[in-house]
């Protein structure tokens, strides 16, 4: 890529983007192409991060484990539904990722958590989210009787109009009152610490990140 | 037989082939009891006796062969007995030195042969079958286990039915009876030899403690401990040491030998290798091990056997009242014991007994052991909690050590106390009963819920977790009944690990829940016991600003007990609370994210509360110094924001008792800023700011810097209000401190203070008096405030006050009454009411203070009352009241009592009553005194106390001249004068002339006649002139 067309791309995105300056916006556009043209170099063509790539970055940068719940930041990310995480969708969601508002980042969370995507978080959802987050007791009859009864009081804490499920009026009022809620269902944020260390790695020097990350 | 030998015969250290016997007192017994048995057992059982051994017991005998008789075939080296069994095999055969025995008949005999060898075959035999019971009845007896024994043996009988297996049982029977009974004997040998425990080696000591001391009658010159830390089980030997049974180490100065350095440890007490040159003791055994203090001491000071046995009725006494509460706990084990004994179900007893072994066994390794579970207290209570619940057999051993333990941290606490507690802390320190819920008990359905939640804390990943603390944070969490639940299902413990991880949620949850627990003072006891505090002290490390909140909020809550604050210093908390005040300027640091993060402010908030709490107590004062907390405060202290100018000034308050701090404060310029806050709306920050103003204001400067910054007069507005009592006791105390200053009186005056107070003479609490009274004492030195008091009517309420008990109240009211009755009109009002007969009796006030303020007030009463002499001669006994308080020892009392001789002294008729009750000599003995107060007083008194009789002679006799002479180098006008007056009334005798003069009063006195008081100039020359005239006469008589 030339360095006009990176000029004209950073000076674009940094335009749509309020939580990143220009010298930030640049670093993550060069850490964006470093790393799809590693993986362009193993795979072939592909124009863009896709998920399996993606998948990597968070779970090694972001300590993240969950295996669904990436798959929904994934699809937090791709916001065109393309399969891929194009430049502009990676600087946008990491804009929100790093440095989102609460209201953003409660907007992004509910989306991640709203696994059908009707609006809702459903019990069945909170039991499929939840599911693993117990120790399996080898004393207990059920193991499921657990998550059952984890959901039933998660649902008891934030289900404001108590129609079993939680819409986004019931997150946002339950988040606004206890912020340790926004990540009810799952960590789909990254923890503070792998974090503050991204954010010196990426913005001192991109090419040195991906040593980082190899390492 | 089998537990007996198994578990209480002490068998030498294992490696030298076969195991030997130890030769303990114990051995001994249990093997008596075993010889008893057998010997006996053809007599008592002759039916069993014939019974044939599975296998015969073999050892090595020492017995020849010709000690055997009658029934033996015996040859040079062998023996074979005439009785065999039916194979014809010899029941006993010797081949020297082995023997064979194959029944107890034959077993019986032969230790009937032994004679005094008995012992020692019986030793040899035991140690030769280590299982014996296997080779008497068969293997499968052996494996047999305790407990169903008796189950299985009458099972056996009813499945063979033949008499060769009821033979065998019946001695299976016998044989466990004879365990049992070992068992038993060495009980009674074991109790014999308890070790020492910590809590007796120092009754003993503080016992010793009380009869030391100089002088002849004294056990021992001094005893004394080799270090002031007692760890909280009770030791006070370095940890290291304990683990060898060491209790502590005391310095012995006995009357007649060297000082001694003696171990105290569990085995018993010796004298070790002393303190080396660098302060170390050498902890190396010098010499035998005796079995207590006392024993030994006698041992090495003949002196301390010989007061000892003179005071030995008082120590024993002694001994047994402080022993008691220690002994009860220890008796119930053996007492249980025997209640069991009696009951036929013999299992439950055996149960019993090797408990008791066992506990006895570990009682051995105690210091050890009690230091864990003092640390790790965790087991300690769960162990106690089940056996509340469990209510088992052997309830009884475990108790006794949970009991004590209990014990030994109380003393551990008390001994934290002596060593850094300041006189601040009063409230909330002693410990709460710690009542737990019964299980039996109907418990609220809050409770099953929490356990619910505790459980998921436990064993969910971090989403599950923060889910449950956040529902449990819905609890009402300031609900006692919530935050025992969360205590006792053991969410406790879980609260505080999570604090350890590295989940930053996980960790603001579980600190939102514990702020809220520890308003609870149980809860607070559990978390220091827990070792919480360390980990939150930790956090305050944390980059994040909400973390740093919330921990230093919980331990604002926890640090209200000395334990907690002293573990607060000591992790290094308090230097990390006081960087928290300094967050507020760092506002340069980059923005963190902001999601969980409070604001700078904040954090210096809750690090002001947390150093709010720990500066209760004195080393936590002085570390906040050190720390360089004072102008941190100070800079806070000019923000504008109540929420955080209250824990600011309340620290400040707190630490405004130390010297250090007040003279800070005003180098801070704090002063300006306090001043600046009562003006504040706030009720709490104006009683705080008025609180500090209070402890400053002992300082002059402070004083002139409250009136400069115009503190007076919100102060004085403060007083109109007097619903809240805290703030109106903190206001009244800062005034009264205020008007010590005359400028400060004068403005108080002018705001019309006086008024209002004298009209919170009544109907206020005694903290508000005693301010109040204070206050007005200080106001009427002046003559203004004196007629404002009386036309306001506040004498009359003030006189009422003389009745009271509390002393800092009778010492301002008595001092306020005097600076009233300066006044002859206050005077007659005091009269009237019968005032200075309540101040005389005040005099018998065991309290000093009260009895020197009553002396000094009675001094304006007795100038100013008409018929002052009639009035104190209507006090029945109070003259020689008076007169024998010269008997005192205290200074101020001496003085003042003085002052008030010199006024009764001016009426002739009471001084020849105090002269009768011997005044001259109690005041001559008086007369060495280096104090200038009572010099000046006791040379009034001195002077006043010459009218009368031949008193002059008599103060001359009772050697108060010379002394008094030596008064005029002092460097105080006031006792210049009233020395020179007691001279020159001295003078007028003769002899006191001739001391006078060789005490070389004349140069002095000269020097005086040039003084500008005319009082002194008079005096001085009175005293030479007498002097001088008695050289004349002297000159005369001799030329003439």
């Amino acid at each position: 890529m030339n360095r006009k067309k990176l000029q004209k791309l950073t000076d674009t995105l940094t335009k749509n983007c309020k939580h990143f300056n220009k010298f930030e916006v640049n670093c993550l556009i060069r850490l964006y192409y470093n790393l799809v043209g590693d993986i362009t170099e193993r795979q072939g063509t592909v124009n863009g991060l896709d998920r399996n790539a993606f998948r990597n970055i968070l779970h090694v940068t972001f300590g993240m484990t969950d295996d669904m719940i990436m798959d929904r930041v994934f699809r937090g990310f791709d916001k065109d539904n393309d399969g891929n995480v194009s430049v502009s969708e990676w600087v946008y969601g990491l804009s929100l990722f790093l440095r989102g508002t609460l209201e953003e980042k409660m907007k992004y969370c509910f989306e991640v958590f709203d696994l059908n995507g009707d609006g809702f978080i459903s019990k069945e959802e909170m039991f499929h989210m939840l599911k693993n987050s117990l120790l399996k007791q080898p004393s207990e009859e059920d193991p499921d009787e657990g998550i059952k009864d984890l959901v039933e009081i998660t649902l008891k804490k934030m289900d404001n109009d108590h129609d079993g499920k939680l819409s986004f009026s019931d997150y946002e009022q339950a988040v606004r009152e206890e912020t340790l809620l926004l990540e009810a269902f799952g960590p789909c944020l990254p923890d503070p610490k792998s974090q503050m260390e991204f954010e010196a790695h990426v913005f001192k020097d991109p090419n040195e990140f991906i040593d980082y990350m190899n390492n | 037989m089998g537990v007996a030998l198994g578990r209480l015969v002490q068998w030498t250290a294992p490696g030298h082939g076969t195991r030997a016997l130890e030769k303990t007192p114990l051995n001994e017994a249990i093997m008596k009891e075993i010889i008893m048995f057998a010997e006996s057992f053809i007599y008592k059982y002759p039916q069993e006796a014939k019974y044939v051994f599975v296998e015969p017991l073999e050892w090595k005998t020492d017995l020849d062969p010709s000690a055997f008789e009658s029934g033996y075939v015996v040859s040079a080296t062998t023996v074979k007995s005439e009785e065999s069994d039916e194979n014809g095999q010899p029941l006993l055969f010797l081949s020297v030195p082995q023997i064979k025995v194959r029944s107890f008949g034959q077993l019986s005999c032969l230790l009937l042969i032994a004679k005094d060898t008995k012992l020692k075959e019986a030793q040899a035999c035991i140690e030769g079958n280590r299982n014996p019971i296997a080779k008497i009845l068969g293997l499968d007896y052996n494996t047999v286990k305790e407990e169903s024994s008796i189950l299985n043996i009458l099972d056996k009988i009813t499945k063979y039915n033949d008499t060769e297996s009821e033979i065998k049982m019946k001695i299976a029977i016998l044989l466990k009876q004879l365990d049992v009974n070992l068992l038993n004997h060495s009980l009674k040998c074991i109790s014999l030899e308890i070790p020492l425990h910590p809590a007796a080696v120092k009754n003993d000591i503080e016992l010793l403690k009380h009869f030391s001391g100089k002088g002849e009658q004294t056990v021992l010159e001094s005893i004394k401990y080799t270090s002031d830390y007692e760890y909280p089980n009770g030791c006070r030997a370095p940890p290291w040491r304990q683990i060898l049974g060491e209790i502590c180490y005391v310095l012995v100065k006995p009357h007649d030998v060297e000082t001694l350095c003696i171990t105290c440890s569990k085995e018993g007490v010796f004298l070790n290798g002393g303190k080396t040159d660098d302060e170390e003791i050498n902890y190396e055994r010098k010499g035998v091990i005796y079995k207590d203090l006392v024993t030994c001491l006698k041992e090495k000071s003949a002196k301390f056997s010989e007061n000892m046995s003179k005071q030995k009725t008082r120590f024993n006494e002694l001994q047994k009242e402080k022993n008691k509460p220690n002994e009860t706990p220890k008796k119930e084990a053996p007492s249980a014991l025997r209640k069991a004994i009696p009951g036929s179900d013999k299992t439950m007893l055996e149960k019993n007994q090797i408990n008791f072994g066992k506990s006895n066994m570990t009682k051995r390794l105690e210091p050890s052991l009690n230091w864990r579970t003092t640390v790790d207290s965790k087991e300690h209570r769960t162990s106690v909690h089940e056996e509340r619940h469990g209510g088992r057999v052997e309830k009884s051993a475990p108790s006794v050590s949970a009991g004590k333990a209990q014990l030994i941290r109380k003393s551990g606490e008390k001994v934290e106390e002596i060593v850094s507690e300041s006189s601040s802390e009063s409230e909330e320190d002693e410990e709460p009963p710690d009542h737990r819920q019964e299980a039996n008990a109907d418990l609220p359905s809050e409770y099953w819920q929490i356990q619910k939640l505790v459980k998921y804390l436990k064993g969910g990943n971090q989403t599950a977790t923060v889910i449950a603390l956040c529902s449990m944070k819905d609890f009402n969490l300031a609900q006692e009944t919530c935050q025992l639940a969360i205590r006792d299902v053991g969410g406790l413990e879980v609260l505080i690990n999570l604090l350890d991880t590295d989940d930053v949620k996980c960790k603001i949850g579980s600190l939102k829940i514990l702020k809220e627990i520890s308003h609870n003072p149980q809860i607070r006891r559990n978390i220091v016991d827990l070792g919480g505090l360390p980990i939150m002290v930790n956090i305050l490390d944390s980059p994040h600003k909400s973390l740093k909140c919330l921990a230093a909020e919980t331990i604002a809550n926890v640090a209200k007990f000395r334990r907690a604050r002293w573990a607060v210093r000591h992790h290094g908390g308090i230097t990390k609370l006081v960087a928290l005040l300094d967050c507020a300027q760092n506002s340069a640091e980059p923005a963190q994210s902001s999601l969980y993060d409070a604001r700078d402010v904040e954090v210096a908030r809750c690090g002001a509360l947390a150093l709010w709490s720990c500066s209760k107590s004195y080393a936590n004062k002085e570390a906040i110094r050190k720390a360089g907390g004072i102008p941190l405060l100070a800079r806070l202290l000019k923000t504008s924001h109540e929420n955080m100018l209250i824990p600011v000034v309340g620290t400040l308050q707190e630490c405004a008792s130390e010297e250090n701090y007040r003279a800070a404060i005003k180098a801070e310029r704090i002063i300006e800023n306090l001043v600046k806050n009562l003006n504040s709306e706030n009720e709490q920050l104006q009683e705080h700011c008025a609180m500090a103003i209070y402890q400053c204001a002992e300082d002059e400067e402070t004083r002139d810097l409250v009136r400069m910054h115009g503190g007076l007069k919100p102060l004085a507005t403060l007083l109109n209000n007097t619903d809240n009592k805290e703030r109106l006791a903190a206001v009244t105390g800062a005034i009264w401190k205020c008007s010590i200053s005359k400028e400060n009186v004068t403005k108080f005056r002018e705001y019309k203070a006086i008024e209002t107070l004298v009209g919170l003479l009544t109907d206020q609490p005694e903290e508000v008096l005693v301010n109040v009274v204070g206050a007005l004492g200080e106001c009427c030195q002046e003559y203004e405030n004196r007629v404002i008091v009386r036309k306001c009517g506040g004498i009359q309420p003030l006189v009422n006050l003389l009745v009271g008990i509390n002393q800092a109240l009778l010492v301002n009211v008595t001092k306020a009454v005097g600076a009233c009755a300066v006044e002859p009109e206050n005077m007659m009002i005091i009269d009237r009411l019968d005032g200075v007969r309540l101040l005389w009796s005040l005099l018998k006030n065991p309290h000093p203070d009260v009895k020197a303020s009553a002396a000094w007030a009675l001094c304006p009463c007795i100038q100013n009352a008409k018929d002052a002499g009639e009035m104190v001669r209507s006090f029945v006994g109070g003259l020689e009241l008076v007169v024998n308080l010269l008997k005192s020892d205290n200074k101020e009392v001496l003085a003042s009592v003085c002052a008030a001789i010199t006024n009764i002294a001016k009426d002739q008729e009471n001084l020849a009553v105090i002269t009768d009750h011997g005044v001259v000599p109690l005041l001559s003995k008086l007369a060495n005194t280096n104090n200038d107060k009572l010099r000046r007083h006791l040379a009034e008194a001195i002077s006043c106390c010459c009218m009368w009789g031949r008193n002059r002679v008599a103060f001359g006799e009772n050697k108060a001249v010379a002394p008094l002479v030596r008064y005029l180098k002092s460097n105080d006008a006031n006792v210049h004068r009233a020395t020179a007056q007691a001279l020159y009334q001295l003078s007028e005798d003769a002899d006191n002339c001739i001391t006078m003069h060789e005490n070389g009063a004349v140069k002095l006195l000269l020097h005086m006649v040039g003084s500008p008081d005319q009082d002194l100039q008079e005096a001085a020359a009175g005293c030479i002139s007498n002097i001088r005239r008695l050289a004349l006469a002297t000159e005369k008589a001799r030329y003439t």
